[in-house]
């Protein structure tokens, strides 16, 4: 499928002297806007209220959302890394935006199916593409230090939902006075739900628009400027070798890689979607909680930073000791943390924050890092591609964490009755997940030789399939 | 073939593009910051 030719890759390839520093904040212009999805149960309540529905309903409007990206990353990867960033940033903001425009239509006109269709299925193709539009070109461009410029970027999907949760109450508020964000029964009006979509989709087109027009692609065989490839330190799972999409999936190690994702965001999402009644339940005291609501909300916020920062933090890290270890620490650290959280969490709050924050620092960490370590098994060649199909694992988590949580919960009691030894079942399968995640990454191995391309293969990504 | 014509990235363009996105990330931080405080109070 070809592109109109202001979008083509050939009409963004650097010139000698360009500055590589401008395609970071490029990359972050479209994971800030398309992390709002991770926002989403800012304005849940209102809609529920609006279509008088129940919370399973239009809970699935995210679940849609997040099996799109998916499907959409593994789609439509080898055509990213075909047509290259520009031609992507483009298309996921069409489709991004489209998707907020058709969900804002779907709440004035109170027809739920268009909010599916609008929000759900044509904003997660605009997430899944908009997600790995970045990662291949970053990785080129900064080939010294993937884990940093992946870590980055991803990063601000993370970033995203911090952004968009204030800015969405704020919003409500002014759309309708009657809401006020501070009570915490107060529930925004249909109306201020779909002027804030209107809004954010015409936000979200602008910075989006403006990291497709920035961003650049390296030209052939460019380098930075001091940087020898040939000084890096060897390491038994960095490749020099180009492996195209197709014939990695026929790998071990992809599904390997596959098996390690999963079990780490489906660990990480079994506390994310439970944070603040799991917070008050492991310190519930008769028919209240020594937690109280605002405070509950706090620790959401704080998992929300902890979740962005070891997106950073971490993935940097993975540049010094590799990619190997840092996925033994999130896995094999985090099922220590995880027995902890479930022996000794309910003894003292602070103790419990700690040990909750670390966790999903890592389930950050592991979404960041895994594009670098693509890289090492596979190469730059077709990264992107690759990276898109991996995150089918995403897809699968979030269908598999949050089933298993509540599926557990509820054979232990009715929510707002739950105590911390309820939710020791679900916490110890998420140490069972992240002990075959450990095994799965310790038996990654470089990459077989014959799956590698002719060693005339560039780092420029070629369509797959085609004469090589 | 001619050579590649050498470029110069303006660095007023640089402090735009990470201004645009660092403004919007700073509020969210200050935001979430400020919502977070409120376990510790």
């Amino acid at each position: 499928m070809a592109v109109p030719s202001f979008l083509a890759r050939e009409r963004i390839i650097a010139r000698p002297g360009f500055n590589r520093w401008l395609i970071p904040p490029a990359a972050l212009a479209v994971h800030l806007c398309i992390g709002q999805a991770y926002a989403t149960s800012v304005y849940k309540a209102a809609l529920v209220s609006h279509f008088e529905s129940s919370l399973t309903a239009i809970g699935i409007i995210f679940s849609i959302a997040i099996v799109m990206l998916g499907l959409a990353a593994a789609l439509f990867g080898t055509w990213v890394d075909r047509n290259g960033p520009r031609a992507a940033m483009f298309t996921s903001a069409c489709f991004w935006v489209t998707g907020f425009l058709v969900g804002s239509l779907g709440i004035a006109t109170d027809q739920l199916w268009l909010l599916y269709v609008g929000y759900g299925v044509i904003g997660g193709i605009g997430l899944g593409i908009g997600y790995i539009s970045p990662v291949s070109t970053l990785i080129k461009w900064f080939p010294d230090r993937p884990g940093l410029a992946t870590g980055m970027a991803i990063m601000g999907f993370g970033g995203g939902a911090l952004i968009a949760s204030p800015l969405s109450r704020q919003l409500m508020s002014f759309y309708d006075p009657a809401y006020d964000p501070k009570v915490p029964t107060s529930i925004a009006s249909g109306h201020a739900v779909s002027m804030l979509f209107l809004t954010l989709g015409l936000v979200y087109l602008v910075f989006m628009m403006f990291g497709a027009f920035i961003v650049r692609v390296p030209a052939d065989g460019w380098k930075p400027a001091g940087w020898d490839p040939s000084m890096v330190k060897h390491r038994e799972l960095v490749t020099t070798a180009s492996v195209s999409a197709g014939n990695a999936i026929r790998t071990p190690q992809f599904w390997l890689l596959w098996v390690v994702l999963f079990c780490n965001v489906t660990a990480g999402i079994g506390i994310l979607e439970q944070a603040s009644p799991m917070i008050q339940d492991f310190f519930r005291q008769g028919d209240g909680s020594l937690v109280a609501g605002a405070a509950a909300t706090g620790f959401v916020g704080l998992l929300s930073l902890f979740n962005m920062g070891g997106r950073f933090a971490w993935s940097t890290t993975s540049d010094f000791i590799g990619r190997k270890p840092i996925y033994m620490v999130y896995l094999g650290v985090g099922m220590i943390l995880y027995v902890l959280l479930a022996t000794v969490g309910s003894s003292a709050t602070w103790l419990f924050v700690i040990l909750a924050a670390l966790i999903i620092s890592f389930y950050g960490g592991g979404f960041a890092t895994v594009p670098a370590y693509l890289r090492d098994l596979f190469g730059t060649y077709q990264v992107g591609a690759i990276h898109g199909r991996l995150l089918t694992a995403w897809s699968a988590a979030g269908v598999a964490g949050p089933l298993i949580v509540n599926g557990v919960l509820d054979t232990q009691g009715t929510p707002g009755e739950l105590v911390a030894g309820n939710y020791r079942p679900a916490l110890f399968i998420m140490v069972g997940l992240l002990a075959v995640g450990f095994v799965a990454n310790l038996l990654i191995k470089p990459v077989a030789s014959r799956w590698h391309e002719p060693s005339t293969a560039s780092s420029t990504a070629v369509p797959e399939g085609a004469s090589r | 073939m001619s050579e590649p014509q050498q470029t110069h990235t303006p660095v007023g363009l640089i402090a735009l593009a990470w201004t645009l996105v660092g403004v919007p990330l700073a509020y969210g931080l200050y935001q979430t910051i400020k919502t977070a405080s409120s376990l510790f109070g």
